[in-house]
């Protein structure tokens, strides 16, 4: 198959998914018994309709764009890093304890860096928590990151209510906002972070770089492809793993910690926002490729900024969002597979080798 | 609040655990089978919308039951066309609907959260519920609750002691060995992935009818459909224990309920994380019991061997491996 023919097949199945996505969500809003075009358009408005929103559009770009690249690293080995929501919450966590240390000091900067790499660490050192219960435990990943995932909110909810609780009365709303000087610093004409701009870019690149061009990338590879061919060539799986899920919990914990120093200037309950979870989306939905994953993280971060003006508009709830994203993701894999069957019932291999959804064989021996 | 009464202690654990039974029943049988719903958390919150909705509209419990379960088998369905029919990952598909199964419960339940509704009526079942303790423990319920009880027995009698059930756990131990014996895998498994997704589906209306009556965001049930697969591991695949794993779940639900008045500085929320961390723990100990050196160490003790075989557990072969034919 030319290339040409090649991207016209492709853009045909964009159609086709496109289309079903549009005839499902259409479908669900009526059901709601809400005027379908009318969501679309406040979705629309409400994300791209002016700077200031487009501001918002970015600011949940950035969490959802840093999971995304972290979570390619778990991917690329086979793992199912579902864990990484609690990975963005303890990253928070870390992060907010430097700047609750750091409220007096004369260099700010220093503290917010400091916060970052504060965020890293804990992020990572809770998804090693995770790979050392798959390597050296057995536990599943799935089930031991879910587990995780309920201890880090409940960590936080312990600290928002107990020890770090606001003077006074301890609410949902979380710790008290930091002083001004602690904030993640914000260029006031475009309503946006340049540093968190330069982190998110950094990550892409490295990403990139790593899984494409370093012999770690092809390790991963080459263990999430067939385990025990890897292991008889010489390669270590288990300690691969624990690698994969350092950098994904290291990303997520960045995350976490922009949501700190950059976004809510405090600590609360909230703090992950789902940004984990949908991360996982924008993984698969971009099909594991690093330069598809910015592209879907802004289509998604525009459905999720805009459907909050649902409630308001159309006095319906945000979460369309979800359900258009989780339509998307599901549609595409159903036209993936639908292709395959149509391939094999031709008798044919499919011809693009590149797509990896369901394409892995599962593991689920060690369960 | 503070004062432990264990019949009250023990009949709440019985009335909590009802759904989560129901649910870890399901996914049992969807597993034995060879194949794996992830979407239950999904699911569930999914179906307690329809089945509140549609029990709201109706003015009938039943037909909120109904649409509950259809539901259920509903997303059940589509985990099992895309991975038994179009080869994709059941993991993948099964947490897309998690997520998506959520949101549409937010979304489309919005106009009915915070309403009063219809819910199940209580029946005591007469001269039974004479026995002392007994009598109050198990039946002064309501028709889910004894369902529930009585599923776990149906379970495991259908699993090990029918034809059926040997044919299904063949399908999920050796689908190409159950294929030549002429059964169809394929069939099979897309069958029980639909019983299951029907129990899940009551599980999600019994939660919005009966145990947390009503409709909102949150509903309550959240996190309930990973606790109910984490049981199907607890159980080791069998009916019985993982119907016993729910009780011991809904019984630490409602022991942290008597804590938070006993130790009432610690905040409530704390509580309701502890079972997760117990899961891992669980889970961590069959898999260390599963190991080779354990059990070479444990031979000649006859103690720690006992407590070993408690938790050992195979899961099916077959199981996430969809049978491709020839």
């Amino acid at each position: 198959m030319n290339r040409f023919e090649y991207l016209t097949r492709h853009s045909r199945h964009v159609l086709v998914t496109v289309a079903a996505v549009f005839f499902f969500t259409s479908l669900v809003l009526i059901i709601a018994g809400a005027p379908p075009l009318a969501a679309y358009y406040h979705i629309f408005k409400g994300s791209l309709g002016s700077w200031i929103k487009f501001s918002h559009v970015i600011k949940s770009w950035i969490p959802l764009t840093l999971c995304a690249c972290g979570l390619l690293f778990t991917f690329r080995i086979g793992l199912w890093n579902i864990g990484i929501e609690g990975q963005v919450m303890i990253g928070a966590v870390f992060s907010t304890a430097i700047l609750r240390l750091g409220l007096e000091s004369q260099m700010p900067s220093i503290i917010i860096l400091g916060s970052i790499i504060a965020g890293l660490v804990g992020g990572a050192l809770w998804a090693l928590i995770a790979g050392f219960l798959k390597t050296k435990g057995g536990v599943n990943e799935i089930f031991a990151g879910l587990g995780l995932n309920f201890v880090a909110q409940g960590v936080i909810l312990w600290l928002v209510f107990g020890p770090w609780k606001r003077p006074g009365v301890a609410s949902m709303s979380g710790t008290e906002v930091f002083p001004p000087a602690l904030w993640l610093s914000q260029v006031a004409s475009i309503r946006l972070s340049l540093p968190a701009l330069a982190i998110v870019c950094i990550a892409l690149i490295l990403t990139a770089l790593l899984l494409r061009y370093t012999k770690i990338g092809l390790h991963l590879k080459a263990i999430g492809n067939n385990p025990s061919a890897a292991y008889l060539f010489g390669l270590k799986p288990a300690r691969n793993m624990v690698l994969a899920m350092i950098f994904a919990g290291g990303f997520a914990g960045v995350a976490g910690s922009l949501q700190v120093s950059g976004v809510y200037h405090r600590l609360l309950p909230a703090i992950s926002s789902n940004y984990g979870y949908l991360a996982l989306l924008v993984a698969m939905l971009s099909n594991y490729n690093i330069w598809l994953v910015p592209w879907v993280a802004l289509f998604f971060a525009c459905l999720n900024v805009g459907s909050i003006q649902l409630p308001m508009a159309l006095q319906l709830d945000s979460s369309l969002s979800g359900v258009i994203q989780g339509a998307l993701v599901l549609a595409t894999l159903g036209i993936h597979g639908w292709r395959r069957r149509r391939a094999e019932v031709r008798g044919q291999k499919t011809e693009d080798g590149g797509h990896m959804i369901g394409g892995r064989e599962q593991k689920t021996e060690d369960r | 609040m503070t004062e432990l009464d264990i019949t009250i202690l023990f009949a709440g654990v019985i009335v909590g655990a009802a759904p989560i039974v129901l649910a870890a029943l399901g996914e049992t049988i969807t597993e034995k089978a060879g194949l794996i719903n992830l979407s239950l958390d999904g699911s569930i919150l999914l179906s307690a919308m329809a089945a509140f909705a549609v029990a709201f509209e109706t003015h009938s419990v039943l037909a909120g039951f109904i649409a509950g379960a259809l539901v259920g088998a509903l997303m059940a369905l589509t985990v099992a066309v895309f991975s038994i029919y179009l080869g994709q990952n059941q993991v993948a598909v099964g947490f897309v609907l998690t997520l998506m199964g959520r949101d549409l419960a937010y979304f489309i339940g919005n106009p009915y959260s915070r309403i009063q509704g219809p819910q199940v009526k209580p029946l005591t079942i007469p001269l039974l519920d004479k026995i002392p303790f007994v009598g109050d423990v198990f039946f002064h319920h309501n028709v889910p609750v004894y369902f529930s009880l009585l599923l776990i027995l149906l379970c495991w009698w259908y699993v090990y002691h029918t034809p059926y059930g040997l044919k299904m756990r063949s399908v999920g131990e050796h689908p190409r060995a159950s294929y030549a014996r002429g059964i169809s895998p394929q069939k099979l498994q897309l069958f029980y992935a639909i019983c299951g997704g029907l129990l899940v589906g009551l599980a999600g209306a019994t939660f919005s009818l009966a145990t947390k009556p009503g409709w909102g965001r949150p509903q309550g049930a959240e996190g309930t459909g990973w606790i109910a697969l984490a049981l199907v591991i607890f159980g080791g695949w069998n009916p019985v224990r993982a119907a016993i794993g729910a009780y011991l779940f809904s019984f630490l639900q409602v022991l942290g309920i008597y804590l938070q008045g006993w130790l009432p500085s610690v905040p409530a929320q704390v509580f309701q994380v502890a079972p997760f961390p117990l899961m891992i723990f669980t889970l961590l100990i069959m898999s260390i019991a599963q190991n080779e050196s354990v059990q070479i160490w444990a031979e000649n003790k006859a103690h720690v061997r006992a407590v070993l075989n408690m938790f050992s557990s195979m899961a099916p072969s077959a199981l996430g491996k969809p049978y491709r034919p020839d």
